[in-house]
């Protein structure tokens, strides 16, 4: 029988397991970029080693780690403007961080204060998005928003896991980005396990990158633990996606490194040895081979830019620390704020009975 | 002035905020070229173009969920689910995103949006076409807004389009055609959150909305040399007017509610409830409810024998009168 379609998937890889760049996939960023991937990377993986500490002495909530996915996370980040806007879902945080939100404000979420989502004005990050691939569909209305008021010079970057890719929700959205060719850009962070279930219980497709075909929209497979393949891919992405050319699916290969959540333990569910056969991957190292061959940085400035990154961070936990307790004792009523644009009488007499309830407990 | 019936009264409503604030989209299944498949948006394609009025493909949850990326990204989307049965694959948006987006973004992108769609029975439809469940969109940071004539159609939907927060809109679609009232060219914009007496009485209060105040106020003639009977037609359903009502019963010490769809946690409990809070020590008798039975929807051959009528709504005002 002829076909009636095919497809190929392209695969994307620019810096080998050793930081050795091929060349002609060279993104080109600038030095200045390159050190500022490099520092929101280790910035990751510190506040990763800092949140579990906290959250073991119950200083704050569960979290979602990013170790071993810090390139396919900070690297789309890198690409954006601040004419671009940015839907997360939850295991983000150095994304975040780049894009301007305070390290203090990130624990302040996870330490289960809906403060810490607080969006300044101007500022183009949507707020966490627990309930996954539904935020892929809040990107695509906003891509839309922005094709039709005619902002051409802004694009929408959204995450979701392996796990989402096979929501309806995304199904849904990438087909609504394909129909109506809004410039929005999914990148899928297959990191190989949802919570227990492997990639081989998600789906039975050989890539993430051809859920797109069905949209019809292009899509593409990155080594997502090399940061300059996942920048090249998304960068390329979002000037087709400015220029009028449509969405784009990018799945970062990639490897959760840690558990799911802290409340996770993912000996039940698989073997140490895969995640050592990971770590000879690991992200950092090979963009610091990549920098170390540019004569961008030294292997031995390492150790200062490390303690550089705790201090802010211990500054950090400071003022988050200093915050919430200052947010209980001052704003117990915080849920009532924001439930209406001004509240309906019966919601006040609520939030009134509430705070003289806790005014007499206090 | 113009008689109108409430499908015209709606495309009205549309029309003239589409014309006032070039921020207005709709978006839905059949909406565009088709005007719908009720017509509420018969024209508006042609009027205001494909970017503005947006035909989908058939994705509910996709519908709301991009509409709260519009509302983000400085839009005011209009989104049209094109039956009540199909709504429920938009829930998972619906609460996990669009009720909670202000409080989620602090304020900034309050998810202002609205999302009407036909609900209820009478149109002998096809199955998942005639659901009447309006307590299940009553979530905290929505509002749930029923209309039951052209007039208040039209008005409040204008105010749902320029209300701040999200606002679930149910259309009572035996009511789209069934009267025309006078529906003035010259805006009008209804309140949302405030009940109306749209019948005043001394004996017995009750409280309806949507299709059900058609056969409610219906009733309430009927038996006018037997009792007098106000009538409040609730409008908004959530955050309900309790103070309306309240009122009403205060006076007359008798309360019936009338609800279309099924009783067990339905608006009806909730009505009664609120009011007790209010009036306990005023109640001459026990609050009688007329609703529809716990079952699923009935298909439309033997629907109009499940469907509350003013028979069954005068039963309840005499169970009040005498108890």
């Amino acid at each position: 029988m002829p076909a009636a379609a095919t497809f190929t998937i392209p695969y994307l890889q620019v810096l080998d397991e050793h930081g050795r760049i091929d060349r002609k996939k060279d993104p080109g960023l600038s030095r200045e970029e390159a050190l500022r991937l490099y520092r929101a990377m280790v910035t990751g993986r510190e506040l990763d080693d800092r949140r579990l500490k906290l959250q073991r002495q119950g200083r704050i909530g569960t979290f979602a780690p990013t170790t071993g996915q810090e390139a396919a996370i900070c690297g789309p980040a890198l690409c954006l403007s601040e004419r671009d806007w940015m839907a997360v879902s939850f295991r983000e945080a150095p994304a975040q961080w780049m894009r301007g939100v305070p390290l203090s404000r990130i624990l302040l979420y996870d330490g289960g204060f809906e403060e810490g989502n607080e969006i300044p004005e101007g500022s183009r990050n949507l707020p966490l998005a627990v309930i996954v691939a539904s935020q892929t569909l809040h990107a695509v209305g906003v891509a839309y928003a922005m094709k039709i008021r005619g902002e051409r010079d802004s694009a929408v970057l959204t995450y979701l896991g392996d796990g989402a890719s096979s929501q309806g929700d995304f199904f849904e959205a990438m087909n609504l980005a394909g129909v109506w060719q809004v410039p929005v850009v999914f990148v899928i962070q297959n990191n190989h396990w949802a919570i227990s279930t492997p990639l081989s219980r998600q789906t039975r497709a050989e890539t993430l990158a051809q859920r797109a075909v069905a949209a019809g929209i292009p899509g593409i497979r990155v080594d997502g633990n090399d940061a300059l393949a996942m920048v090249r891919a998304v960068r390329e992405a979002l000037d087709r996606a400015r220029s009028g050319g449509g969405p784009t699916v990018v799945e970062a290969v990639t490897y959760r490194m840690r558990m799911h959540t802290t409340a996770d333990d993912p000996k039940r569910y698989r073997d140490d040895a895969e995640v050592e056969a990971w770590k000879a991957r690991d992200p950092i190292p090979r963009l610091r081979g990549y920098l170390e061959q540019r004569g961008w940085w030294e292997a031995s400035r390492d150790e200062a830019l490390v303690a550089e990154i705790r201090k802010e961070i211990d500054q950090a936990v400071r003022e988050f620390e200093a915050e919430a307790e200052r947010l209980l004792r001052e704003r117990p009523d915080a849920a009532f704020d924001h439930v209406y644009a001004a509240p309906p009488p019966a919601l006040q007499a609520q939030r009134e009975a509430f705070l003289d309830r806790v005014r007499r407990e206090a | 002035m113009a008689r109108r019936n409430m499908v015209e009264a709606l495309n009205l409503a549309l029309r003239q905020e589409m014309e006032r604030d070039p921020s207005v989209v709709v978006l839905g299944q059949d909406v565009g070229v088709n005007g719908g498949v009720f017509r509420v948006t018969d024209g508006l394609h042609a009027r205001f173009g494909g970017d503005r009025v947006l035909d989908t493909p058939l994705v509910e949850a996709g519908i709301l969920g991009s509409a709260l990326g519009m509302a983000i990204g400085g839009l005011k989307p209009v989104a049209e689910i094109q039956f009540d049965g199909f709504t429920f694959n938009a829930m998972g948006q619906l609460e996990g995103n669009v009720s909670r987006y202000g409080s989620r973004s602090r304020g900034r992108w309050p998810a202002s949006l609205v999302l009407r769609f036909p609900y209820g029975g009478g149109v002998r439809a096809l199955e998942h076409h005639s659901e009447a469940r309006e307590a299940l969109y009553a979530l905290p940071g929505v509002k749930v807004v029923i209309p039951s004539g052209p007039r208040n159609a039209r008005s409040l939907l204008v105010a749902a389009i320029r209300d701040p927060d999200p606002v679930v809109f149910l259309e009572p679609k035996r009511s789209y055609r069934a009267f025309k009232e006078e529906v003035p060219d010259e805006e009008e914009v209804g309140v949302i959150g405030r009940a109306e007496v749209v019948r005043e009485g001394t004996d017995v209060t009750v409280v309806s909305w949507g299709a059900m105040m058609r056969p409610v106020l219906e009733a309430a003639e009927g038996m006018s040399s037997e009792a007098s009977v106000e009538v409040v037609d609730l409008l908004t359903l959530h955050p309900m007017d309790v103070c309306t009502v309240a009122s009403s019963v205060r006076k007359t010490g008798r309360l019936v509610v009338v609800q279309e769809g099924y009783r067990a946690f339905g608006p009806a409990s909730e009505v009664v409830a609120a009011v007790l809070d209010e009036v306990f020590w005023d109640l001459e008798a026990p609050v009688q409810r007329v609703t529809g039975y716990d079952v699923i929807t009935p298909y439309f051959a033997r629907e109009n024998l499940y469907l509350p009528d003013a028979a069954r709504v005068q039963e309840a005002v005499r169970r009040t009168l005498h108890p």
